[in-house]
């Protein structure tokens, strides 16, 4: 295996670190914040950024020792970033759907979640 | 920006799948037939499942604006972790009704994964009976500000882009 130049090392394990430490971050969102549409925002965000970190910093790596570089991981990130909002929009309707409360402080209130006096047929999309 | 024809409904996304194929697979004479043989069948099986889509106009500022959501992506990771940290400070959010100025269904779906991508926003729901995304942020102040925000960086270029 050849040796990496030390600077190469180093920019991957900065990646590899601020990979971590988002996550990290991203899941003391969930036990932050207070209702479900708040901690639907770490997922979306911290994680992108830390999953990519983490594939960003392991597609150097083997171009570094393999010397081709790896499209399929690169996809990976893509397609994270394609999914991630969607996934999150899902949950977001349903979460509205169910009438989850909401945090108090919370400005606005949306349609979806006022209760049954309005008739809701109009609601549908 | 290609022609379609009868064939080939949407040469855009041929050239995709066939080239997401050979990616995913690797770069060998077999691989590449059967990516183009994918590229070619994949659309015009699920033809009927497609609503005509406007067509980019304008490549370099579709260019452009991938280039600043991923600017904007990196500055919202750590817009968030930033409010994740800062114990001391309560967030303020809001849900937020952001009044759509397009009706297609193809940019407004990119505007809405932008907003889900992008500092402090998340859109929850996309009302088209009356044309407006309801969006929920996770510390704002400014309402109004951020709707002329998001109206402004990602609205406007994505009308250009698509024409409409």
């Amino acid at each position: 295996m050849p040796e990496l130049h030390v600077i190469w090392e180093a920019v991957i394990s900065l990646l590899l670190i601020t990979a971590g430490v988002l996550s990290l971050i991203g899941a003391l969102g969930l036990l932050r914040f207070k209702d479900f549409y708040m901690r639907l925002h770490g997922p979306t965000k911290s994680s992108t950024l830390g999953v990519g970190c983490t594939l960003i910093a392991s597609v150097a790596y083997f171009w570094l020792q393999e010397g081709t570089p790896s499209a399929q991981e690169m996809l990976i990130t893509l397609f994270l970033i394609i999914t991630a909002p969607v996934s999150a929009h899902l949950l977001a309707m349903s979460a509205l759907h169910h009438k989850l409360p909401l945090y108090e402080r919370t400005q606005g209130e949306p349609v979806e979640l006022k209760t049954k006096e309005k008739p809701q047929d109009s609601e549908r999309t | 920006m290609i022609p379609a024809t009868r064939w080939v409904p949407t040469p855009l996304l041929s050239l995709l799948l066939a080239a997401i194929w050979i990616l995913v697979t690797s770069l060998s004479p077999g691989n590449i037939l059967l990516g183009v043989v994918l590229g070619l069948i994949i659309p015009k099986l699920t033809q009927q499942f497609w609503d005509k889509q406007p067509d980019v106009k304008r490549p370099w500022l579709a260019i452009k604006y991938i280039f600043v959501l991923f600017i904007d992506i990196i500055v919202a990771n750590f817009e968030v972790s930033r409010v994740i940290l800062a114990i001391r400070r309560k967030p303020q959010p809001a849900f937020i009704v952001y009044p759509l100025s397009m009706s297609e269904t193809f940019p407004i779906t990119v505007l809405a994964n932008t907003i889900s991508l992008t500092p402090g926003t998340l859109s929850a729901h996309l009302r088209l009976h009356d044309g407006t995304l309801l969006i929920h942020a996770l510390d704002v102040d400014d309402i109004d500000g951020m709707i002329r925000h998001i109206h402004e960086r990602y609205e406007l270029p994505l009308k250009e882009i698509f024409g409409c």
